[in-house]
């Protein structure tokens, strides 16, 4: 193998292969900014990288005929914060991937490469889980689909299999008044790596009652997170006290955070609980119209 | 000389805006800074550097990395001379020239984790990266101590074994981690504390922060065969980089020549050197230039912070507010070689204050951290938010307004301060008038929301200097010095000049020599370059103007006394003479025939620097179920005597309002029990971005200019910097209700602080 | 490192050059190119110094591979002047003494014409933002963001001035 290899196929099978061949030591290379800080730093030295973004379909949004979107994984996040119809349904997970550093990297970062990286800390990742996005995933064998929330497996490691590729994301059509948000504690107003975040996405009747939420959290645990309970807790009320403290609890006994240069435990819980709160709020507020 | 009014005549340049003379340069790409050039044959030189904090070098095996193709030169410690020690003085502190040279080159042990091991230049980058990672170094791993207090207990791992505290009598008979012990005062301060009727008391912790700069460090060294160099290089003195260097490597001084390069922020960082002895060591080994620039990681690592510190105040005041005493201890952290600036730390803490008693205690202690460099007004921010947060305090206890208590207390004409200087020509009173009566100081604040105020601070120093200026044969002029410009210091050299000389400021083009191509100047820092260079060059300007009266005389064949200067031409006042007035350009351009050429070079040892005062008023909101933190409103009021250009003044009000905004909030050095930098990137290490920031309104105070300066001009540079630590505190402590005792006010540590009520 | 020939558009000018593949863009620009306009501040876009334009998105080019340039089209601080004319927004950097050092300014000059772009009329939070990603120490950000609010009402009443500082 030629040393230091950069590859840009233009089909997934190219790029499947090339990963094939460099036997689990390929990296896949969409927006590059968490790859080459890594490379930079020398925690790792590919002896192949494949750059995806000339295949069809891996930077474009397609709004499919049932009204749901099919969104290319190496899609930069200001593109997905240009598509309009993509932001009045799903504001709450452009926030999140518009979110991610600064205008700079937005211009380059995408989902597939945010998920895939595997950071617990990810912006797009919480939004992700309560958008209940699917992953389509292809590799030597085919393509198969899988929830967003079975992607993460520990810190820097993803499910998918060494000669897999991350496609697209679906997301479904949206009900009527359905709407997602998502909120991160950061000390500075922008730049910095979560310290906690919460995606939160509530669907609610005419009368205002909550009919279906999910709730992401993301940095209070080796993985991000799908907290079934805190969505339940939601459910049947109008985010009145009773319900936002049975939020409360279901988010804190699913925190598992560290302490580390960013956030002790005990702050990480608590900050978990304030904005899964708001989250939820400023959801329930949006998916009113 | 020209008195601080100038002389009671109209300016003209001086006081205006004008775009600076090298601003297209910058706004367009073409300012070369220190990695911006390429030479013919050019390698590129990279460290390795201790992933130890504290740890023995037994061996260092360079062989494999010597046989790597490409490879044209390493060094380790080895290679470089072994000085006995030698201080050489640049103005703000004598620097111990092996402890430099060591700091550049680790010899026996490694101090900190980042400490620089061996040195490669190879033909590209990657070959030089290789290179590092083949060079193989076997270390005896030691007991390493951190943080300040730890590294003074008596058990504490020991990091100079020659260490025996200076400023003890009598000397310990152990040696310790304690470089220095400090102490100043006067008065009885047991006595007073005693009678005072209230008394405040606290702890104050500060942590390590970076000055931060954007550009890392970076030079281009290239030695000629005959042993003569030339350095090109981002530092803030070239100077001092050529003195360094050369020692370091035991070359007489004229046998280097540094070139200043642009600097891409200073802020007193880059008043040392780290790559430059290497990079030469490199490139005289192979013959080769070297070119050698610091990652943001390395920067981190391996170049200077300043100090954290641990202080212990106590003020004493009667019932009206009179503070009659203060107790102050500090403990600054110097990294791993003595000189934290814990010495101008206990002169500057009360400068503010009109205090009878005082006792000051002041450590300097090394720990197994980066050796510190100078951060703008080196060491007072840190005394500042102890003292600042007490008086504070003082003002709540005795329900007083905090500006009313500072009145009552501050430094004034005629005022001695603690290191022995009478306030002269001072306008600290009138400073805290300004903010008592803007705006902001009585605006409505919201829920969550409250106000801080705290003033600051910091000598500002003269030093030697030395200034040009050559009239060229059209009748412009150029202005020659030696100070690399870190904050638009080459457009008001070219206003003094051009306010002096007459000419319109297009016709003045200001720039900076390398080390042989003008007089010795000390550093850029101190706050010293508009006062003393400026100085050296309005000084040089009034001598170009004397021969240019006397040449007019000579060419109407009149008194010289009767030749008036006035708009760059001069006037005959001589009734019996016909002649018509000579412009600067007619008389240039007969030089030849009138002495040659028109030039004037001054070379001075500047005194009488004004002291600045900072007052600075800053409110914010408090999240409080996150302990979240925004700056809402800042505003800067200073004591500068005359601004020569207002836009660069104003300009470091606000840099240094926001560094220390960041200071407050945000940036902090984290260690992990390994003794290793956890958060050596941007990313972690959070300096405030356009959003975290209002706009910065500032207020120049002119009331005082100073006598000892052509124009009045008084330092500005660093006393922006330190209210702002004490500044935020005190509007936190307003927001919450409570006061946090320690640096950074991050979220965690102000939710802890409002949730225990 | 191997290196494979790139050719792409920067500034207009269609140029040829060998890059790394493991060659950062920005290294291309400044080494290969001798475009030494953008900086390096951090090598890991957390400071924008080395901010340049790609089709027309404002990325840090210390996070792209030089291959990547293959046929796209990138501005750099070069090229912001046109034929020796300053752009509005580099007149307002030097009227409103937004730069000390300087050495940040390229970056910030190039990610002001992206927001300016792209949004015509920000507001003064909208700026704040939009510049988030562009670290300066030396000036606090005020006369910065103030002159982009003059570059910015500049270029609305004379559009023509936007057009002669867009790459061509």
């Amino acid at each position: 193998m030629i040393e230091n290899q950069y590859v840009a196929p233009a089909s997934v099978a190219a790029a499947v292969a090339a990963l094939r061949e460099a036997n689990g030591a390929g990296k896949i290379l969409a927006g590059g900014t968490d790859l080459l800080v890594q490379a930079r730093s020398g925690r790792i030295r590919p002896p192949l990288i494949v750059d995806v973004k000339r295949i069809p379909g891996m930077t474009e949004i397609r709004q499919e005929r049932d009204g749901g979107f099919t969104i290319g994984a190496a899609t930069s996040g200001a593109v997905l914060g240009e598509h309009e119809a993509l932001v009045a349904a799903w504001p709450g997970l452009i926030e999140a991937a518009n979110l991610i550093g600064s205008k700079q990297v937005q211009g380059r970062a995408s989902l597939g490469g945010n998920l895939c990286n595997a950071s617990p800390a990810a912006d797009s990742v919480p939004a992700l889980i309560a958008a209940g996005a699917i992953c389509v995933i292809e590799g030597p064998n085919g393509a198969r689909e899988v929830p967003v929330e079975k992607i993460h497996v520990s810190p820097g490691k993803n499910s998918l299999a060494p000669d897999e590729l991350l496609v697209a994301f679906k997301l479904a059509k949206r009900p009527a008044h359905a709407k997602d948000a998502y909120l991160r504690l950061i000390p500075r107003t922008e730049m910095d790596i979560a310290v906690v975040g919460a995606g939160v996405s509530i669907t609610r009747d005419a009368k205002g009652v909550i009919t279906e939420a999910r709730v992401g959290l993301g940095a209070v645990a080796p993985t991000a997170l799908l907290v079934e309970a805190a969505g339940a807790a939601l459910v049947g009320s109008k985010l009145e006290e009773a319900a936002l403290a049975k939020l409360d609890a279901a988010v804190a006994a699913a925190c598992k955070p560290i302490s580390d240069k960013r956030g002790t435990a005990a702050y990480r819980t608590k900050i978990a609980c304030v904005l899964a709160r708001r989250a939820a709020g400023i959801a329930y507020e949006r998916a009113a119209a | 000389m020209s008195d601080g009014a100038a002389g009671g005549r109209t300016l003209k340049v001086v006081g205006q805006r004008p775009v600076r003379p090298d601003g297209a340069d910058k706004v367009t790409g073409r300012a070369q800074f220190g990695a911006d050039f390429h030479l013919p044959g050019m390698l590129t030189g990279r460290i390795k550097r201790s992933p130890h904090a504290h740890a023995k070098i037994v061996k260092i095996d360079t062989r494999a990395a010597a046989a790597l193709p490409g490879v044209k030169a390493i060094v380790t410690g080895a290679n470089f001379v072994l000085g006995e020690g030698e201080d050489i003085d640049h103005g703000e502190g004598a620097t111990a020239l092996l402890d430099v040279a060591i700091n550049c080159m680790a010899r026996e042990k490694a101090l900190y984790a980042g400490h620089a091991v061996a040195a490669v230049a190879a033909t590209s980058p990657e070959i030089a990266d290789e290179a590092v990672r083949l060079i193989e170094v076997t270390y005896e791993v030691l007991p390493h101590v951190i943080e300040v207090e730890a590294a003074m207990a008596p058990d504490a791992p020991l990091l100079h074994a020659n260490m025996f505290t200076k400023g003890v009598t009598p000397k310990p008979d152990k040696p310790s981690n304690i470089a220095q012990k400090i102490v100043m005062g006067r008065g009885d301060v047991p006595g007073a504390m005693a009678a005072a009727d209230v008394v405040i008391e606290g702890r104050y912790e500060t942590a390590a922060v970076h000055q931060g700069y954007i550009e890392p460090h970076a030079c281009v060294a290239s030695a000629g065969a005959d042993g003569q160099a030339t350095v090109w290089c981002s530092s803030q003195g070239q100077f001092l980089v050529r003195t360094l260097t050369a020692k370091i490597l035991g070359m007489p001084l004229s046998d280097l020549k540094v070139i200043p390069a642009e600097i891409g922020g200073g802020f007193g960082g880059k008043t040392t050197v780290y790559l430059e002895p290497v990079a030469l060591a490199l490139s005289k080994q192979c013959g080769r230039p070297v070119k050698m620039v610091m990652s943001r990681d390395e920067v981190f690592h391996a170049s200077g912070p300043t100090s954290g510190a641990v202080m212990e105040i106590k003020l004493g005041a009667t019932s009206e507010g009179r503070i009659t005493a203060c107790d102050l201890t500090l403990k600054y952290q110097a990294g791993a070689f003595a000189g934290s600036p814990v010495n101008a730390a206990c002169m500057a803490a009360l400068a503010c204050y009109d205090i009878e008693n005082i006792a000051l205690t002041g450590y300097d202690v090394v720990s197994n951290r980066p050796k510190v460099a100078a951060y703008r007004a080196p060491g007072a921010p840190i005394a500042a938010f102890a003292v600042e947060s007490a008086v504070d305090d003082l003002a709540r206890k005795l329900n007083m307004d905090p500006l009313d208590i500072r009145r009552l207390n501050g430094a004034r004409d005629g005022v001695k301060a603690v290191y022995g200087a009478t306030f002269r020509s001072v306008a600290f009173l009138e400073t805290l008038e300004a903010v008592k009566n803007h705006p902001h100081y009585t605006a409505p604040l919201g829920p969550n929301q409250g106000r801080g105020v705290a003033c600051g601070f910091w000598f500002n120093i003269g030093g030697e200097s030395t200034g040009a200026v050559h009239i060229d044969e059209d009748g412009g002029a150029t202005v020659v010095s030696s100070n690399p410009d870190i904050g638009g210091s080459r457009a008001a050299m070219a206003m003094m000049a051009a306010e002096t000389l007459g000419l319109p400021i297009e016709r003045v083009r200001a720039t900076v020599a390398d080390t042989t191509s003008i007089g010795f100047s000390g550093s850029t820092g101190g706050s010293r370059v508009t006062f003393a260079t400026g100085m050296a060059v309005t000084q040089a300007a009034e001598k170009v103007v004397a021969d240019l009266k006397r040449r007019a005389a000579q060419m109407w064949e009149c008194e010289v006394d009767k030749v008036e200067w006035r708009d760059a031409t001069a006037f005959c006042l001589d009734p019996s003479k016909d002649v018509k007035p000579l412009t600067i350009a007619q008389i240039a351009g007969r030089a030849a025939r009138t002495g040659g050429p028109i030039t004037a070079e001054v070379s001075l040892n500047a005194q009488g620097a004004g002291p600045g005062f900072a007052v600075h008023i800053c409110d914010v909101e408090v999240d409080p179920e996150t302990g979240r933190t925004t700056v809402t409103r800042y505003t800067a009021a200073q004591d500068v005597g005359r601004a020569i250009h207002p836009s660069y003044v104003e300009g470091q009000l606000q840099g240094g309002a926001a560094q220390g905004i960041g200071w407050a909030l945000n940036e902090e050095y984290v260690y992990g029990p390994d003794g290793v930098l956890e958060n050596p990137s941007f990313l972690d290490y959070r300096m405030p971005v356009a959003s975290d920031l209002p706009m910065i309104d500032t207020i120049l105070i002119e009331a005082a200019p100073n006598p000892r300066h052509p124009f009045g001009a008084k330092g500005v540079g660093e006393a922006p910097i330190v209210p702002p630590l004490a500044a935020v505190a005190n509007a936190v402590r307003q927001a919450i209700g409570k006061r946090i005792y320690a640096l950074p006010l991050s979220p965690p540590r102000v939710l802890e602080a409002i949730e225990q009520g | 490192m191997s290196r494979v020939l790139v050719t792409t558009t920067v500034n207009g000018e269609s140029v040829e050059f060998l890059g790394g593949t493991r060659q950062s863009l920005l290294d291309a620009l400044r080494d290969e190119l001798r475009l030494t306009g953008s900086k390096e501040g951090c090598g890991t876009g957390d400071c924008g110094a080395c901010s340049v334009i790609v089709d027309g998105r404002l990325v840090c080019s210390c996070l792209m591979l030089a291959p990547e340039a293959e046929g796209k089209r990138i501005e750099t601080i070069e090229g912001m002047a046109v034929d020796g004319h300053m752009h509005p927004l580099q007149r307002q950097f030097l009227e409103h003494a937004a730069l000390q050092c300087g050495f940040c300014t390229p970056g910030l000059l190039m990610a002001a014409k992206a927001l300016l772009d792209k949004n015509p009329n920000p507001t003064e939070t909208e700026i704040r933002y939009g510049l988030a990603g562009n670290l300066c120490r030396c000036t606090g950000y005020d006369k910065v963001i103030r002159a982009v609010i003059d570059a910015a009402a500049e270029l609305r009443q004379a559009p023509d001035t936007k057009k002669a500082g867009a790459a061509r």
